[in-house]
C-alpha cells in the first residue's frame, strides 16, 4: 500500500535543492518527484515568474483556452466528526440541516437553470443520517438533466463507488486535509475521520470503483505548504502508476473563517498558494487544476491560464441555500461572491471559453 | 478531389474545435481553414439545445459535421454514445474515439476494431482515430472503415509527424483514406503529411492555441495545398551526394 514519508523527511529533501537543481529541473522535459521537491523549495521562491511562465504554457497546451465551470450542492450539515478546522464539525452549535431528496432536487434544478452542467455534491459525515443509498437515488433523480456528478462526501468501499458509479456518478473528491500524520492526529479530534489509513487509501479504492476521476487535495493553513504539495504529488504519482484510465484532479483549499474558534496553524499567502500551483502542474501536465470561490475574484481573475483548469462559481456552503440566500450554517464563508454569469464575463474577459459542458449523461447510462 | 465515403471535398484539411477561446474565433478560423468537415466532441455540446454556442457556429449546409466519441473509455461507451447521438441528430459520420488512458488519450485498438464492427452495421460512417499502426489500419479497412485517421504524435503535443516510418506503411498499402489526426504543430508538419501522400489532416490545438488562431487557420490551408501539390507532382529523391541539376555527361553516346 501508499505511504508517505514523514514531513521532517519531506521538508529535508525540499531544504536540500539548490539554485542550480532548479534551473535543472525547469529545463527538464519529465519531472520526477524529485524534480517536484525542487519546485517547491525555498530556492524556487525567486523563480516564481518562470514557473509561473511555464505552467501556463503547459496548461494552454494541454486545456486550451478554456476553463470549465461547477457548482457545489450541499445536502447535508450533519456530522459526526470532530475536526478543529470545520465548520461542521459535530461540536459547533450550528443550525443543521440534510435535504429531502425533493428539496436537494428543488436545489439542483436551481443550479440548473443557471446554467450549470457539472455539479459536486457534498455532505458532512453521517452516514446514518446520509448514506449510499440517499446518494444513489439522489444521483438516479438527476443523471439526465447533468453532464456529470461529482461527490465529495465520506470516505466509502469499491462496492459503494462501483454502486454510485453506475447510478451516475462520474467522480469523487476526498481530500487528505493534510498528510502529515502528526497534524492530523491533532486536528481530528474525534470520529471515523481520526484513522489517516483509511483516508489515504479511499481515492485508490474509488479509482478502483471505476470512477472517472478521482480529486485529492490539502487543505492549506494546517501544515507546512511545502511539503504538504511534495507529499500530494507523491500521491498523484502513485495513483498515476496504479490507476491509468482515472483522470486525476488536485485542489488546495485554503482554511476560510468557519464556525468555531480554530486559527490556522501555519500561513499560506496567494504567493504560497500560486507557488504550489505552479510547482503541481508543470510536476503533472494533465492534472485538473481547481480553484474555488474559497479565493476572492481578483485572485482567481488573476490565475486564469496560469495553471487552474476548473472554477467553481456562485457557490453557497449551507444546505438549501439556493432556495432560500438566507439559510445560515454553511461550512464555511466564502471568499468570491459573483455569480455564475460574472465569472463567465471575467473568464471572456481574460480571453478563455468559459465551458459550461464537458462531458455527457449519456456516458454513464448503462 | 478527396472521396470519403459518397461525399467529396474540394479542402483536405479537417478542423478539431476543442480548446478555442471563444465560439466566436472558432468560427473565424474555420471559414479561414476553407475546411468543409468539422469535428466536435459529443461530451462538449448539447444537440437538444438550440442555445448551443459551439452547433451554432456550424452552417451544416456548408460544413459536414463530424461528432467524435472523445472521453469514450471503451465499446461500449462510444457505441451508445454514438446511437444517442444519431438518435439526436447528429447523422451518420462518426469519429471514432476510445481514448482509456486520460493523460495520453491514446486510442485503445481493441476495443476502437470492436467499436468500428458495431457501427459499420448500424450503418454508420465510421472514421477511427488510431495510433500509426498499419496491420491495425487494414483490420479497420476490412471491417468497414470508411478511412482511417492515425496519429502523427499524441493529441495536443504538436510533435508533428513522429510516426512518418508507420504512416508512410499506412499509405502504401490501405485502399481507404489516411487522414493524419493529431499532433501536428505547425503548418510545414501539415505539408510534410501531405507529401508523404495522405489523403488529409485533422488539426485542432496547433490552431486554437496559436497567437492568432485564424491567420493559422489559413496557414495551415496554404500548408495543405502545398504538400499536397508537391505529392501530386512528384518529389524528387533525396540523396546524401550532390549531383548537378543540368547532367554534364547523359548516356546520349549510346546508339541503340
Amino acid at each position: 500500500m501508499f505511504e508517505i514519508p514523514s514531513f521532517a523527511q519531506l521538508t529535508d529533501q525540499i531544504n536540500s535543492c539548490t539554485d542550480e537543481d532548479i534551473k535543472r529541473s525547469l529545463r527538464a522535459a519529465h519531472l520526477s518527484t524529485h524534480d517536484l521537491a525542487v519546485l517547491l523549495s525555498p530556492a524556487a521562491d525567486k523563480h516564481l515568474e518562470a514557473m509561473a511562465k511555464r505552467s501556463a504554457d503547459i496548461t494552454a497546451m494541454r486545456f486550451g483556452r478554456t476553463t470549465q465551470i461547477y457548482a457545489p450542492l450541499y445536502v447535508s450539515s450533519f456530522c459526526t466528526n470532530r475536526c478543529s478546522y470545520c465548520g461542521f464539525s459535530a461540536d459547533n452549535k450550528i443550525e443543521r440541516r440534510i435535504l429531502s431528496l425533493d428539496e436537494a432536487e428543488a436545489e439542483a434544478m436551481i443550479l440548473h437553470h443557471r446554467g450549470f452542467n457539472h455539479i459536486l455534491l457534498v455532505s458532512g459525515e453521517a452516514p446514518a443520517k446520509l448514506g449510499v443509498d440517499y446518494l444513489e437515488k439522489l444521483a438516479l433523480r438527476l443523471r439526465n438533466r447533468f453532464a456529470s456528478i461529482s461527490i465529495e462526501v465520506q470516505p466509502l468501499s469499491t462496492e459503494e463507488y462501483a454502486r454510485l458509479f453506475t447510478a451516475g456518478i462520474t467522480s469523487v473528491a476526498i481530500y487528505q486535509e493534510t498528510y502529515d500524520r502528526n497534524i492530523y492526529d491533532r486536528v481530528h479530534i474525534a470520529g471515523k475521520k481520526c484513522d489517516y489509513d483509511f483516508r489515504l487509501e479511499t481515492p485508490a479504492r474509488a479509482a478502483a470503483g471505476s470512477m472517472r476521476e478521482v480529486g485529492i487535495g490539502a487543505l492549506l493553513g494546517l501544515a507546512d505548504w511545502r511539503a504538504e504539495g511534495l507529499a500530494l504529488g507523491l500521491h498523484l504519482a502513485w495513483l498515476r502508476k496504479n490507476f491509468w484510465r482515472t483522470g486525476l484532479t488536485v485542489s488546495f483549499p485554503r482554511l476560510r473563517p468557519a464556525a468555531g474558534e480554530f486559527q490556522p496553524l501555519c500561513e499560506v499567502n496567494e504567493r504560497d498558494l500560486s507557488h504550489l500551483i505552479f510547482a503541481l502542474r508543470i510536476f503533472d501536465p494533465d492534472v485538473g487544476i481547481i480553484l474555488s470561490t474559497r479565493e476572492e475574484a481578483r485572485y482567481r481573475n488573476g490565475m486564469l491560464g496560469l495553471g487552474p483548469t476548473r472554477y467553481s462559481a456562485g457557490s453557497c456552503t449551507a444546505p438549501g441555500g439556493y432556495s432560500d440566500p438566507d439559510t445560515t450554517g454553511e461550512q464555511f464563508s466564502i471568499g468570491d461572491q459573483r455569480s455564475i454569469n460574472e465569472v463567465c464575463a471575467a473568464i471572456k474577459q481574460k480571453g478563455f471559453d468559459p465551458v459550461r459542458k464537458d462531458w455527457d449523461a449519456a456516458f454513464q447510462l448503462q | 478531389m478527396l472521396k470519403i465515403a459518397d461525399r467529396t471535398f474540394r479542402s483536405r484539411l479537417f478542423l478539431g474545435t476543442g480548446k478555442f477561446d471563444s465560439a466566436e474565433t472558432l468560427k473565424k478560423a474555420i471559414e479561414a481553414s476553407g475546411s468543409e468537415m468539422i469535428t466536435v466532441a459529443l461530451r462538449r455540446v448539447d444537440l437538444n439545445d438550440p442555445a448551443d454556442d459551439i452547433m451554432n457556429v456550424l452552417d451544416r449546409t456548408k460544413y459536414l459535421f463530424l461528432p467524435n466519441t472523445s472521453g469514450a473509455r471503451d465499446a461500449k461507451e462510444a457505441v451508445r454514445l454514438a446511437r444517442l447521438a444519431r438518435a439526436a441528430g447528429s447523422g451518420d459520420w462518426l469519429k471514432l474515439e476510445v481514448t482509456p488512458d486520460p493523460r495520453t488519450l491514446l486510442p485503445d485498438p481493441i476495443e476502437t476494431l470492436k467499436a468500428t464492427e458495431e457501427l459499420v452495421k448500424d450503418g454508420f460512417i465510421v472514421l477511427p482515430y488510431i495510433n500509426a499502426d498499419p496491420v491495425l489500419a487494414l483490420r479497420l479497412q476490412d471491417a468497414g472503415a470508411a478511412a482511417v485517421m492515425p496519429l502523427g504524435a499524441p493529441i495536443g503535443t504538436n510533435l508533428g509527424m513522429i510516426t512518418r516510418f508507420q504512416v508512410e506503411i499506412i499509405i502504401d498499402q490501405a485502399r481507404v483514406p489516411v487522414v493524419v489526426d493529431a499532433g501536428l504543430g505547425a503548418p510545414s508538419d501539415a505539408a510534410l503529411a501531405m507529401e508523404i501522400g495522405a489523403d488529409a489532416v485533422l488539426v485542432n490545438t496547433a490552431i486554437s492555441i496559436a497567437g492568432d488562431p485564424v491567420k493559422m487557420a489559413a496557414a495551415f490551408a496554404q500548408a495543405v495545398e502545398a504538400g499536397r501539390a508537391a505529392y501530386e507532382a512528384g518529389l524528387g529523391k533525396k540523396s546524401s551526394e550532390a549531383s548537378a541539376s543540368s547532367p554534364l555527361t547523359g548516356l546520349d553516346f549510346i546508339k541503340d
